[in-house]
């Protein structure tokens, strides 16, 4: 207790030197929260846009659908099961047929994908009920993402000449009209898609009742059937791909935190280095005074804890409501950020979790507790006569 | 070792490495000193009298040869044992003062009495009086960098005694202080021996401190040349 007294009274007796390292680590702990926030509140933005505007609460697909196998495509499509046809109806799922097909535009040729979804569905989060507005019946209506339209120069109004093969195998073409480019932050809806009414898909590839995959509500986790052409696909295996994304991003959020602790730790052990080279003598006169060297190492150690603790406090009071005001107004993110592999996210919220603080705290607490107690070690070998005099043994 | 008898040392030798050398700083020094005594170590720079008192102090471990204060053997302590020597039982005061910088007057002299878990109330009574015996009572809120260097002296003094030493262990405590400076604390230290009966022991080659002194222990190159009790 007297040891924590004369810590807490050298600490706030020192001056500048107490307030330096205070606000250097104070400020490498609201910058830590600052960065864990913003890549917690990125991973779980990606997450939810991946499940509002494309997986709902899981997938059926047909049991030879494999996105990554282009070949797949064609073949992937069957009659939709009674039962989840009666889902669909209800309003609990959404149909969507996917087809590999051409599309020709400024004289280039480009693959794509045309996935047919109902205009009215209303289980994932796409603003396909334009299409509806579409009444000339020899066009087909398109909507295409923004990635989309950069790569194929396509704009809103835009025609675009397409090549496809119905269910038989017959090459056909016809004409699609852009209705729409929409800002999408899920790049899986985007990259080389056009969506089109279901039905108009249905009848461009003579496939009645069939689609390549069900989409359920994000409140539905599963629908049991007995069907050995429909697989169910989970959330997990869904999003296996993202996550293993994230994990590797997160090699980057974790080198971030380590280096901003290493800099702030730096700072305290730098610190720490001078004041026992600077204070030799003050620690002589201390055991001189009859404190033993395990006392002045506890003493220099608490000093160090005392101004972690200090810092958490200064962090708390300007970096909470910094914070807070970040978590809820959003940062706004330059256009360079657009290519990355991620889903577009145009305002980052950042997200922070009392796990977040009370880990970051305790992980900054303790490394300042060890960094405070490692340069200590030399007052061990310090004889109390060499100190007074002033030097280091 | 007899009864007014507080410092008994015996064959004492202190060797310091020089690289695979050895300097040996004190050669088979016999004394001892009794309760009470004004005495200085003199003699000039080098001669080994900063080694002696700190080892007298428990601050340094002899080579060779012992040390026993009231007691205690210097070498057979450890490391916590001379720690509580030096807290209860023996003040230092120093040729720099070296009083701690971030505390005031007050809390210096208060420091050793935190060490001995004294109540704040025991604390403050003795911290007053200290500072009324060295005429500093008006200081108690003063930094040691608002101090004069006969104030900061006094204040080291004031820390030294506040807990009622046994023995008061003074090195050089005037080599940084004019005449003047150096008077008002030799008379206040010859005072407080002489109503406390605290044993006092210097290092000084400064004249104006050894005109005060009562007992005389002349050392030249580690040994000890002349021993003169003064009547």
């Amino acid at each position: 207790m007297l040891l924590l007294k004369l810590a807490f009274r050298n600490i706030t007796h020192a001056g500048v030197r107490t307030w330096l390292n205070i606000i250097v680590l104070s400020f490498a702990f609201v910058l830590i929260v600052l960065t864990e926030g913003l890549y917690d509140g990125m991973l779980q933005q990606v997450r939810d846009a991946e499940i509002d505007s494309n997986i709902g609460g899981g997938q059926f697909w047909q049991k030879d659908y494999d996105p990554y196998n282009p070949f797949s495509i064609e073949l992937s499509h069957s009659e939709i099961p009674a039962n989840l046809k009666m889902e669909i109806e209800k309003g609990n799922a959404t149909a969507v047929l996917i087809t590999s097909a051409s599309i020709f535009p400024r004289n280039h040729i480009q693959s794509v994908q045309f996935k047919g979804i109902d205009p009215d569905q209303k289980i994932v989060n796409l603003p396909v009920y334009i299409l509806k507005n579409e009444t000339d019946s020899s066009i087909i209506p398109g909507i295409i993402g923004s990635r989309m339209a950069k790569s194929t120069g396509l704009q809103a109004d835009d025609i675009v000449s397409a090549r496809w093969r119905n269910i038989n195998g017959t090459f056909d073409a016809g004409d699609i009209k852009i209705i729409k480019v929409i800002n999408t932050e899920v790049k899986s809806i985007d990259n080389d898609q056009i969506w089109i009414p279901l039905k108009k898909l249905r009848d461009m590839m003579q496939a009645p009742q069939q689609a390549t995959l069900i989409i359920l509500n994000k409140n539905i986790s599963e629908i049991p059937i007995n069907n050995s052409e429909w697989i169910f696909k989970d959330h997990k295996y869904l999003l296996k791909y993202l996550n293993e994304n994230i994990d590797r991003k997160r090699i980057y959020s974790t080198f971030m935190f380590v280096l901003l602790i290493g800099m702030a730790l730096l700072a305290v052990f730098d610190t720490q280095v001078l004041a026992i080279f600077k204070r030799r003598k003050e620690i002589g006169t201390l055991m001189a005074l009859g404190m033993t060297k395990w006392d002045v190492i506890v003493l220099y150690t608490l000093e160090g804890c005392i101004m972690g603790i200090l810092s958490f406090i200064a962090g708390f009071l300007y970096g909470f409501p910094l914070l807070t005001y970040l978590a809820k107004k959003g940062i706004v993110l330059p256009q360079i950020i657009e290519n990355t592999q991620f889903s577009i996210l145009r305002i980052l919220y950042p997200k922070y979790g009392l796990k977040l603080y009370v880990l970051t705290s305790l992980i900054l607490f303790i490394s300042v507790t060890i960094v405070s107690f490692l340069p200590t070690h030399r007052i061990t070998k310090l004889k109390p006569s060499d100190a007074l005099k002033g030097k280091l043994t | 070792m007899g009864d007014s008898q507080i410092i008994q040392i015996s064959n004492l030798v202190k060797d310091y490495a020089m690289g695979k050398q050895f300097f040996r700083a004190l050669h088979d020094v016999n004394l001892s000193i009794n309760t009470g005594e004004f005495c200085g170590l003199v003699g000039p720079s080098g001669s080994g009298k900063t080694t002696l008192l700190n080892i007298i102090g428990a601050l340094d471990n002899p080579t060779g040869g012992d040390i026993i204060i009231m007691n205690n053997s210097i070498k057979d302590l450890k490391n916590k044992q001379a720690a509580k020597l030096r807290n209860e039982s023996i003040g230092f005061i120093f040729q720099t003062y070296n009083l701690l910088p971030v505390y005031t007057v007050f809390e210096n002299v208060e420091f050793p009495l935190l060490l001995l878990k004294k109540s704040k109330k025991e604390r403050e009574e003795a911290v007053m009086r200290a500072l009324e015996w060295v005429g500093l009572s008006d200081k108690v809120n003063s930094r040691p960098n608002q101090l004069s260097g006969g104030e900061s002296q006094r204040v080291a003094v004031a820390r030294a005694m506040v807990k009622l030493p046994r023995i008061v262990l003074a090195d050089e405590p005037t080599a940084n202080l004019d005449a003047a400076n150096s008077h008002n604390i030799l008379q206040t230290m010859l005072k407080l021996n002489l109503e406390l009966k605290t044993t006092f022991i210097f290092a000084t080659h400064d004249e104006k401190v050894i005109r005060y002194l009562r007992r005389k222990v002349a050392l030249s190159d580690g040994n000890v040349i002349n021993d003169i009790i003064m009547n």
